[in-house]
C-alpha cells in the first residue's frame, strides 16, 4: 500500500516535471543526471559515514546537478553537440561514481546492494517517511514550478522571445534543471537510475498526444505517470519475482502505445480514418468535376 | 603476473580502438546517445541467448544481441516517422522499455541461469584474461582479444571501404542521397556496426560505460582537429592512452578498472578542453581579455584623434577626463592608458596624452572600418 502510494506520488512529480524536458527536446537529460549522481553517493558516504537516505539524496543531487552544468557549459563554449556532451558526462561520471564504489567495498565498510539498489531502485523497501520526503521534496518542486510557470513555458516554447523581453534565460534554464534534478533524485530510490529517465519521458509523450495545452498536459502527465506508479506496483506484487521499477516503466509504456495508437486528432488511428475520409472526399469531388465536364 | 597485466591491457586497448572508431562517425552525426540506447537495449537479447547457449562469450549471443540492438534503431526510427514523437524522445522511450524487459526475465529466472547481472552492465576487465583461446592444445591468448580483435578489424574494414560515403552521408546527407550513395544504407551498416560493437564490448567494460569509450575519445579529438582522418586516428591513439592510464590508475588504487578507464577518458576531456590551442577554454578567456584591452585602447585613440589639432583638445586628452567622457572608472581608465602605452599607441606627459603615429593609423583604420 505504501509502496503503491509512494510510486504514484513519484510518478506524478516526475510526470509534471518531465513535460518540460519532453517539450525542450531534452527528454536523455534524465538519463544523464540519474547516471552522473552515483559519484555524488560515494563522496557523500565517503565524507560523512552514514548511510541516511537524506544525506546521500543530497549528494546524489549536487553530482547530478554539477554534471547537467558541466552538459550545458560543453555545449556554449565548444563544438561538441548536445548529445556528445550528455554521453561524455553520463557515462563518465557514472565510472567515476564505479571507482568510488570500489574504493568504499575495498575498506568494507559498506553493503554489496547499495550498487544494484543504485540502478534498479528497490521499490519494495519505500517507507513511510520515504514517501513523506518525496511527497514534501515533490511538492515543493512543484509550487517553484507554478510561481515561475509563465517565465518558464515562455523559456520551454519561444526561448528568443523570452531573453528579448529581459527574462535570465540562464537562470531559468539553471532553475528547471535544478527542479529535474530534484525529480530525478527522488526516484532514484524506487526505480533506479537506468529506468528514471522513462518515468520522466514516457507520461509526458502520452501526455502530448492528447492536448495541444501545457496545463492540459501537465495535468494529464502526472496522471498516467501516477496511474503507471500503482499499475506497476499492483502487478508486480501479484507475481512472485517481477522487479517494481522495470514494471512501472512497462506500465507507463504501455500507456504511451495506447496514446499514440489512440488518441484523438493526433493519433496513428485518427490520422488513417482522416486520411480515408479526405481520400473519399476527393474522389467524390473529382467525379463530380468529371460530370461537369461532360456537360 | 606479467602477462596478466599486458593481457589486460591489450584488450583495453584493442576494445577501446574498436569503439572509437564508429564513434567518432556517432559523434559527428550527432547520434552519440544511440549508442547509450543500444548498449542498454541489447539485455533482452543477451539474456534471451544465454537461455539458449549458456554462455557469455558464445557468437550466437552476440548475434543475438547486435540484432537487437538494430532492432532498437528500428523502433526508434519508426517512432519518430510517426511524428508524433520527437527523437530525443524516442530514444528515451524505447531503451528502458527494452532494457525492462531483459530486467524482468532475469529476475523471474534467475535461479535456473548463472546470468550475473552486474558483469552484464559494469563489466569486469580483470576476469577477462582468464578466459582463454585454446588452438590444439596452445594457449594462445584471452578470447576478449580476439572476440574485439576481429570486431576492430570489421570496422576497420568498413570505415576503409565506405570511407567516402560516410564522409558525404555524415557531413552532407542530402548530396549524398542525390549522389545516390544511399545515406540510408550507410546509416543502418554504422548502427549494425555500433551494435556489434556494444556488445562486444559489454563483456569487458560494462554496458554503461561503453558510451565512454564510444563518445569520449572522438569527442576529445574533435577538440583538436577538423580533419575527419586526422580525429579518427587522434580517437584511436587517445582511446588507448585512457584505456591504458586507466589500467595504471585501477591497479594502482585497486578500483574497478573499466570506472578507471571512464575516469581517465573524463579526465582527458577536460584536460583538452582546458587547454588546446585556439578553441580550449584557457584560449578563449585569453582571446577574450585580449579582445577587451584591444576594444578598449581603440576608443582611446579614436577619442583622442576626434579631439587632435582642435581647441578643446588640451582638456580632452587629461587622463582624468577618460572616466568623463567615456565612463570609464578611472582604475580602469589608468589601465587602458598603460596598454595603450605600452603599445606605442598613445604617448604621455604628466597628464596630457598625445597620439602617436601609430595610434593615429590605428585609429584612421578603425574609423575606415
Amino acid at each position: 500500500m505504501i509502496v503503491a502510494i509512494g510510486a504514484a506520488l513519484l510518478g506524478a512529480v516526475s510526470g509534471t516535471l518531465g513535460t518540460y524536458a519532453v517539450l525542450r527536446r531534452q527528454s536523455l537529460l534524465g538519463d544523464a543526471i540519474s547516471h552522473a549522481a552515483l559519484p555524488g553517493i560515494a563522496i557523500a558516504f565517503l565524507l560523512t559515514g552514514s548511510k541516511t537516505p537524506l544525506i546521500l539524496v543530497l549528494g546524489a543531487a549536487v553530482a547530478g546537478w554539477l554534471g547537467t552544468l558541466f552538459i550545458l557549459s560543453i555545449v556554449r563554449l565548444t563544438r561538441i553537440k548536445y548529445d556528445s556532451a550528455l554521453g561524455i558526462i553520463l557515462s563518465t561520471f557514472f565510472g567515476f561514481g564505479l571507482v568510488l564504489h570500489t574504493l568504499i567495498q575495498r575498506t568494507g565498510n559498506a553493503n554489496q546492494a547499495g550498487l544494484d539498489t543504485f540502478l534498479f531502485g528497490q521499490a519494495a523497501t519505500i517507507l513511510e517517511s520515504d514517501v513523506l520526503t518525496i511527497g514534501i521534496l515533490g511538492g515543493i518542486a512543484i509550487v517553484i514550478m507554478l510561481v515561475f510557470w509563465k517565465e518558464l513555458k515562455l523559456l520551454v516554447f519561444d526561448e528568443g522571445f523570452a531573453a528579448s523581453l529581459g527574462l535570465p534565460i540562464r537562470a531559468l534554464d539553471i532553475l528547471l534543471t535544478s527542479l529535474l534534478v530534484i525529480a530525478i533524485v527522488l526516484g532514484l530510490q524506487a526505480v533506479g537510475a537506468v529506468l528514471m529517465s522513462a518515468m520522466l519521458v514516457a507520461p509526458a509523450v502520452a501526455a502530448r498526444q492528447w492536448t495541444d495545452k501545457l496545463s492540459v498536459m501537465m495535468l494529464l502527465a502526472a496522471g498516467f505517470g501516477a496511474l503507471a506508479g500503482v499499475g506497476g506496483t499492483i502487478i508486480s506484487s501479484s507475481a512472485s519475482r517481477i522487479p517494481t521499477g522495470p514494471t512501472i516503466v512497462l506500465c507507463a509504456t504501455v500507456v504511451v502505445g495506447f496514446s499514440i495508437v489512440l488518441a484523438p486528432n493526433r493519433g496513428l488511428l485518427w490520422n488513417r480514418l482522416r486520411y480515408q475520409r479526405n481520400k473519399r472526399n476527393l474522389k467524390m469531388l473529382g467525379g463530380q468535376l468529371f460530370q461537369s465536364e461532360e456537360q | 603476473m606479467i602477462q596478466e597485466h599486458l593481457d589486460i591491457q591489450l584488450i583495453a586497448i584493442v576494445t577501446a580502438v574498436a569503439c572509437a572508431l564508429p564513434g567518432v562517425f556517432l559523434v559527428l552525426r550527432r547520434m552519440t546517445l544511440m549508442s547509450d540506447a543500444i548498449s542498454h537495449a541489447i539485455l533482452p537479447g543477451i539474456v534471451l541467448a544465454f537461455f539458449l547457449t549458456e554462455s557469455l562469450s558464445s557468437p550466437l549471443l552476440i548475434l543475438a544481441a547486435a540484432g537487437t540492438g538494430v532492432l532498437t534503431v528500428v523502433f526508434v526510427e519508426l517512432l519518430q516517422r510517426t511524428k508524433l514523437v520527437k527523437e530525443d524522445a524516442a530514444i528515451g522511450l524505447t531503451f528502458p522499455a527494452l532494457f525492462s524487459i531483459g530486467v524482468i526475465l532475469i529476475s523471474r529466472f534467475a535461479g535456473n541461469v548463472h546470468l550475473d547481472m552486474d558483469a552484464v552492465l559494469l563489466g569486469e576487465l580483470a576476469y577477462a584474461p582468464l578466459n582463454r583461446l585454446d588452438i590444439f592444445g596452445y594457449d594462445v591468448g584471452p578470447v576478449s582479444v580476439y572476440v574485439m580483435g576481429t570486431i576492430l578489424l570489421l570496422n576497420l574494414t568498413f570505415i576503409l571501404l565506405f570511407y567516402k560515403e560516410l564522409k558525404l552521408a555524415t557531413f552532407d546527407a542530402s548530396l549524398a542521397a542525390t549522389l545516390g550513395f544511399a545515406p540510408t544504407l550507410i546509416h543502418y551498416g554504422l548502427m549494425t556496426l555500433v551494435s556489434v560493437t556494444t556488445v562486444g564490448a559489454f563483456d569487458a567494460v560494462g554496458s554503461i560505460l561503453v558510451v565512454a569509450l564510444i563518445a569520449g575519445p572522438p569527442a576529445t579529438a574533435y577538440l583538436i582537429t577538423n580533419r575527419l582522418s586526422l580525429m579518427l586516428t587522434l580517437s584511436a591513439i587517445i582511446g588507448s592512452v585512457n584505456a591504458v592510464a586507466g589500467y595504471w590508475l585501477a591497479y594502482l588504487f585497486d578500483v574497478s578498472i573499466a570506472g578507471a578507464i571512464a575516469t581517465m577518458t573524463l579526465l582527458v576531456f577536460g584536460l583538452v578542453f582546458l587547454f588546446v590551442p585556439n578553441r580550449g577554454l584557457i584560449a578563449i578567456a585569453r582571446r577574450r581579455t585580449r579582445q577587451k584591452w584591444e576594444f578598449a585602447q581603440t576608443m582611446l585613440v579614436i577619442h583622442l584623434f576626434n579631439h587632435e589639432g582642435l581647441p578643446e583638445a588640451e582638456a580632452e586628452s587629461e587622463v582624468a577626463h577618460l572616466h568623463e567622457h567615456l565612463r570609464w572608472d578611472p582604475a580602469f581608465a589608468a589601465q587602458v592608458v598603460k596598454y595603450a602605452l605600452n603599445n606605442r599607441c598613445v604617448s604621455q606627459e604628466e597628464t596630457q596624452l598625445t597620439l602617436t603615429e601609430r595610434g593615429r593609423t590605428v585609429a584612421q583604420q578603425a574609423l575606415v572600418q
